[in-house]
């Protein structure tokens, strides 16, 4: 049976306090995390004997070799044994009873204890995940290989997912050149409502009608520089936010040198400062509301440009503040990750818009962008990199912050 | 090359401590409480004791070397034994080694954890790295889990039934009920464990041990010692340990006994037939059932058909875990893994009282331990005879 | 001095009457929009130090931040091009004295009501005369449109080709620098019109005004309760080092309407 709509809540009950599954993990194991984070399935491999290793360690389990690199794995395995665990000591589980997991064997050889999900059960040929659960650690979910319809209602995924189905998701700033295919995309994936804010309404624009005109969207005044706007907006609507998105940026081209302080302080108001008064504002409510069942909030995300991760100079004050942000960003994922809220950050290159305009392509067009942020919210991923140029940065940064920086800068052939 | 016998060395004065569910009591209360029970059934004073083997979970933030102190102990000998169910098994035969060697004249081989209200799902939690990273985080089942699994996947490998399972937990509840010192106390029917809780399919609650904390103790020393002292006792006709067997199986259908029993048997110059009572390790009935075929009771896959065939009760035609096993008396930590071996001993000797099998003299005791990942890592196995 | 006495009698007894033709500062009030490859003017900005609590206990503050051209707000001379070397031209150069003085108000009210892009030209300056005399020497002159009673998007009235609002043609402003105004003063966001980068030269108030010296004020309200003549108007600046104006409190004296 599909997902059901929340019903409105008994207002005499308390909201659940937010608990979450165990969240230790050894060093080698928080690999597992990383690469989740981004959504990917990778696993060790020893460099010397080609060994796949799982669980995580630090030498190799067939040849005690000591370099074990991550590298993305065959998705391909076959569940050996099936439970529902109906008892549990911890508190997390407890409430979430039964819960369904198996014994999985990979193709790529080892075994391992997954979430099942999605039917996947005994005997089955499964496809493996790994998946960011509400303690933010990466867990081996085994699912059917086909996706099917629903398949992302099933509890367990729910229960660490960030779905946009049934979420009330607020959208900082309407004006966001993604803005418009990002909330078309929000509502096609089951959205209940959309509140988009809108700075400076006291300025006509383009755009503005198209929004009006949709069913459960909301135009609320809000800006990221405005502390009053801020606090009004969450008094009203901050007990029913269960996804923010964070669209809003101001960017202008251009580097260090040169006089102006200007743009560069209003990049640092709106990009990096403007995200900590929107996190400031919405947050505490938000990180109350992670176990408040099918409508629980789930998700802070911000896009961000891939040059935070390292700056491209003709960008360079904007590429500061996108630095900002994600450091920022980073803190906050700290600060919710006792509550499950996930933070997310959608990476993104040049986007096609008048500030881009002179450069040559690939550029990632508002519509890709806003997909970008729909699918990282659907996978639960906390990392995800659009479109060509920012999936290039990301691989060089891996590999080698300081070549990268070097490349960009000029220093490259 | 052929293992040298336990030759002059014996085991004797079992001693268990009275288990509690719950209990404010320390681990290091329960191990002094059960080294002084073994040493007062043997006269001797603590301060005469030169070795000292311990196993225990819940010693935190101290080891054995600071038990010494803790209860005054001046000792030439001192091992610690962190393999959970194999504990028994494998203290004594290193206990018995130093012994022959004279590295030691009396060793006390201990077991004991606590049990407070939550302080199993703490345990847990810490178990191993493995189960951290691996295990816990799915569900966190604990042992519950890997077992449901494990029982799921010999069910379907082998067409074994819950039926078959239930007969192993309801015979060791009916030999608990002959133990004053068990904690489950009321008769178990197989319908009331076919309709029990379920806890992680599979399994139910009466498939599942109840933590408890409690003590269990014996000693090594020569034989001469022994009689010395008018001790009733017991040799060590053979042992075998063995870790992370068959680490390729996918699933665990099978235990590294398979590895080592024809040595088992070669040492003790037996065969499983010559076996007049077995105390396999019994967190689970699944395993159980896995020890009566690895140990070569049936071969593998027939343990469903086999205990059909057979009553497990004190009074039956196969006598299995005789004091109501973990299962019936409660899994005392670290002690649950001393259980089988001190019940055997207290059998082969003639001491076992209200459980006393008649004419035990041979008793095969097997030990499992460390569900370190998705398995149990550590596998043991004694053949104890007594004065014919 | 019986004249301050006087005035402070008439005060208190109501004679005269303070009029505030200051908006509120509020984070959302409009402000001049260039294009977006241009430094853009600050909006105001206010974050709470703290409020009687940990921040600090006994008392309430807040961080101000804007630009000196953020809602009701004096335009110096060296804010413009044009009024770059003229001496004293800025905001805290400005002799106290020229803070204060006269104020003539031209009703534009009707015009502006029927056509946003309403032009104050010398013909309606010259009109004015006409009925209420020749503007005086040193005065400052005030184009009431009743704008300030705009919200929202109606104030900027941006629309794809630029914002529409009234404002002075620049024969209009040079036929006021000719009186020896004081300075010019609007209910728009500046002293031009919002289509006043098409005059020539653009923006003829700001040009004009500034060349000559003279101060400008927008963003004024209330221009509905003064006399088209005989009110005094208070308005001075922030004393900001080399500023080229300030957001400020606009305070008219009158006479209360004898008739």
């Amino acid at each position: 049976m599909a997902l059901q709509p929340p019903k409105r809540k008994d207002p005499r009950r308390r909201s659940r306090v937010p608990t979450l599954p165990p969240a230790t993990r050894s060093r080698a194991a928080i690999g597992l995390s990383v690469v989740a984070a981004e959504g990917r399935f990778a696993l060790q491999h020893c460099a010397e004997c080609g060994a796949v290793q799982y669980p995580p360690r630090d030498v190799c389990g067939a040849c005690l070799g000591d370099t074990l690199v991550w590298r993305d794995t065959d998705t391909a395995a076959t569940v050996l044994a099936e439970t529902q665990v109906r008892a549990s000591p911890d508190p997390y589980f407890r409430e979430r009873l039964p819960w369904r997991m198996g014994s999985v064997k990979l193709a790529a050889g080892p075994v391992v204890l997954a979430h099942l999900a999605g039917g996947a059960g005994r005997g089955g040929d499964v496809r493996m995940e790994l998946r960011l659960d509400r303690a933010g650690q990466g867990v081996m979910v085994a699912l059917p290989q086909e996706r099917s319809e629903g398949m992302e209602e099933d509890p367990a995924l729910r229960a660490m997912g960030t779905q946009i189905k049934h979420r009330r998701i607020l959208v900082s700033d309407a004006r966001a050149p993604e803005a418009r295919a990002l909330v078309e995309g929000l509502l096609k994936a089951g959205a209940a409502h959309v509140y988009l804010g809108e700075p400076e309404a006291w300025l006509r624009w383009k755009g503005r009608a198209a929004f009006e005109a949709m069913q459960n969207v909301t135009l609320l005044p809000l800006d990221v520089t405005d502390v009053d706007s801020l606090k009004t907006l969450a008094a009203e609507i901050g007990g029913k936010v269960d996804i923010l998105i964070n669209t809003a940026r101001f960017i202008r081209p251009g580097g260090v040198l040169g006089q102006d302080t200007v743009h560069a302080a209003r990049e640092m108001e709106v990009n990096a400062l403007g995200l900590i008064r929107l996190a400031q504002a919405f947050g505490p409510g938000m990180a109350a509301r992670t176990a408040d069942g099918v409508n629980s909030a789930a998700a802070f995300v911000t896009v961000l440009s891939a040059h935070a991760l390292s700056p491209d100079p003709a960008f360079g004050a904007f590429n500061a503040s996108q630095a900002a942000a994600r450091s920022v960003a980073q803190t906050l994922r700290a600060e919710f990750a006792s509550s499950g809220l996930r933070v997310a950050c959608v990476y993104t290159g040049p986007v096609d818009d008048e500030w881009h305009q002179p450069l040559p392509p690939p550029k990632v067009s508002p519509r890709i962008l806003a997909r970008g942020v729909v699918e990282a919210l659907e996978r639960g991923l906390e990392d995800h990199f659009v479109g060509d140029v920012a999936r290039d940065i990301a691989e060089r940064w891996r590999e080698d912050p300081g070549t990268l920086e070097r490349e960009i800068t000029g220093g490259g052939a | 090359m052929n293992r040298t016998p336990y030759d002059g060395v014996v085991l004797a004065a079992p001693f268990s401590a009275p288990y509690e569910r719950f209990s404010q009591k320390t681990a290091h209360w329960w191990l002094a409480k059960g080294l002084r029970g073994t040493l007062d059934a043997a006269g001797i004073r603590p301060g005469d004791l030169d070795g000292l083997s311990v196993s225990s979970f819940t010693l935190f933030p101290d080891t054995p070397v600071g038990l010494t102190q803790h209860l005054g102990l001046c000792l030439r000998w001192l091992d610690s034994i962190p393999m959970g169910g194999a504990s028994g098994v494998v203290a004594a035969r290193r206990a018995a080694r130093a012994v022959q060697a004279g590295d030691a004249d009396v060793v006390a081989c201990v077991a004991g954890d606590m049990n407070r209200i939550d302080s199993f799902r703490r345990l847990l939690s810490a178990f191993s790295r493995f189960a951290m990273d691996a295990a816990y985080p799915y569900g966190y089942g604990g042992p519950n889990a890997n077992f449901a699994l494990l029982t799921d996947a010999y069910m379907s490998e082998y067409g074994a039934t819950r039926e078959d399972f239930g007969r192993i937990a309801v015979a060791q509840r009916e030999n608990a009920l002959r133990n004053p010192n068990a904690l489950m106390k009321s008769p178990l029917s197989l319908e009331q464990y076919m309709n029990a809780r379920p806890i992680a399919d599979p399994l139910a609650l009466f498939d599942c041990v109840m933590p408890c904390a409690g003590a269990e103790a014996f000693l090594v020393m020569r034989e001469d010692e022994a009689v010395k002292r008018d001790l009733p006792f017991a040799r060590l006709s053979g042992t075998i340990e063995r870790h992370n067997a068959f680490a390729e199986d996918p699933v665990q259908l099978r235990g590294g006994w398979v590895m080592d029993r024809d040595e088992l048997y070669g040492m003790a110059g037996c065969g499983p037939d010559d076996i007049d009572l077995l105390q396999t390790y019994d967190d689970y009935p699944v395993i159980s059932m896995m020890q009566i075929e690895d140990l070569g009771f049936c071969a593998k896959g027939e343990g469903p058909d086999f205990v059909r065939r057979h009553d497990l009760t004190v009074t039956g035609d196969f006598p299995h875990n005789t004091s109501g096993g973990q299962l019936s008396v409660g899994q005392a930590g670290a002690a649950g893994g001393y259980l089988g071996l001190v019940e055997a001993l207290r059998q082969v000797t003639g001491r076992a009282g209200p459980t006393q099998v008649a004419e035990a003299r041979r008793a095969l005791v097997s030990g499992f331990g460390m569900i370190n990942y998705d398995r149990g890592v550590c596998t043991a196995a004694a053949i104890l005879t007594g004065e014919a | 001095m019986s004249i301050l006495n006087d005035m402070a009698a008439a005060l208190a007894n109501g004679a005269v009457e303070v009029v505030d033709l200051t908006h509120t500062l509020d984070p959302d009030f409009p402000v001049i929009v260039l294009p977006p490859e241009f430094g853009q003017c600050a909006r105001f900005r206010m974050e709470e130090v703290s409020a009687y609590d940990h921040r600090g206990p006994a008392w309430k503050w807040h961080n101000i931040s804007m630009n000196e051209h953020t809602g009701t707000h004096f335009d110096a001379p060296i804010h413009w091009v044009s009024g770059r070397d003229v001496p004293g031209g800025a905001v805290d150069e400005i002799p106290a004295g020229a803070l204060v003085g006269p104020v003539v108000v031209i009703d534009c009210s009707h015009g502006a009501a029927r056509d946003e892009d309403y032009e104050l030209t010398p013909e309606v300056i010259e009109a004015w005369e006409a009925e209420h005399g020749r503007i005086p020497a040193g005065s400052w002159v005030l184009m009431r449109t009743d704008w300030s009673k705009r919200r929202g998007a109606e104030y900027l009235n941006m629309r794809e080709d630029g914002p529409h609002s009234p404002g002075p043609t620049p024969e209009a402003v040079k036929l006021l620098v000719s009186r020896g105004i004081r300075g010019f003063g609007t209910e728009t966001v500046g002293t031009d019109a919002g289509q006043g980068a098409h005059y020539d030269p653009p923006f003829p108030a700001h040009f004009f005004l500034h060349d000559a010296g003279k101060y400008g004020l927008q963003c004024l309200a209330n221009l509905d309760r003064l006399p088209p003549t005989g009110a005094l108007l208070i308005a001075p600046p922030l004393k900001i080092k080399g500023g080229t104006g300030s957001p400020l409190r606009v305070l008219a004296l009158i006479p209360k309407e004898t008739t």
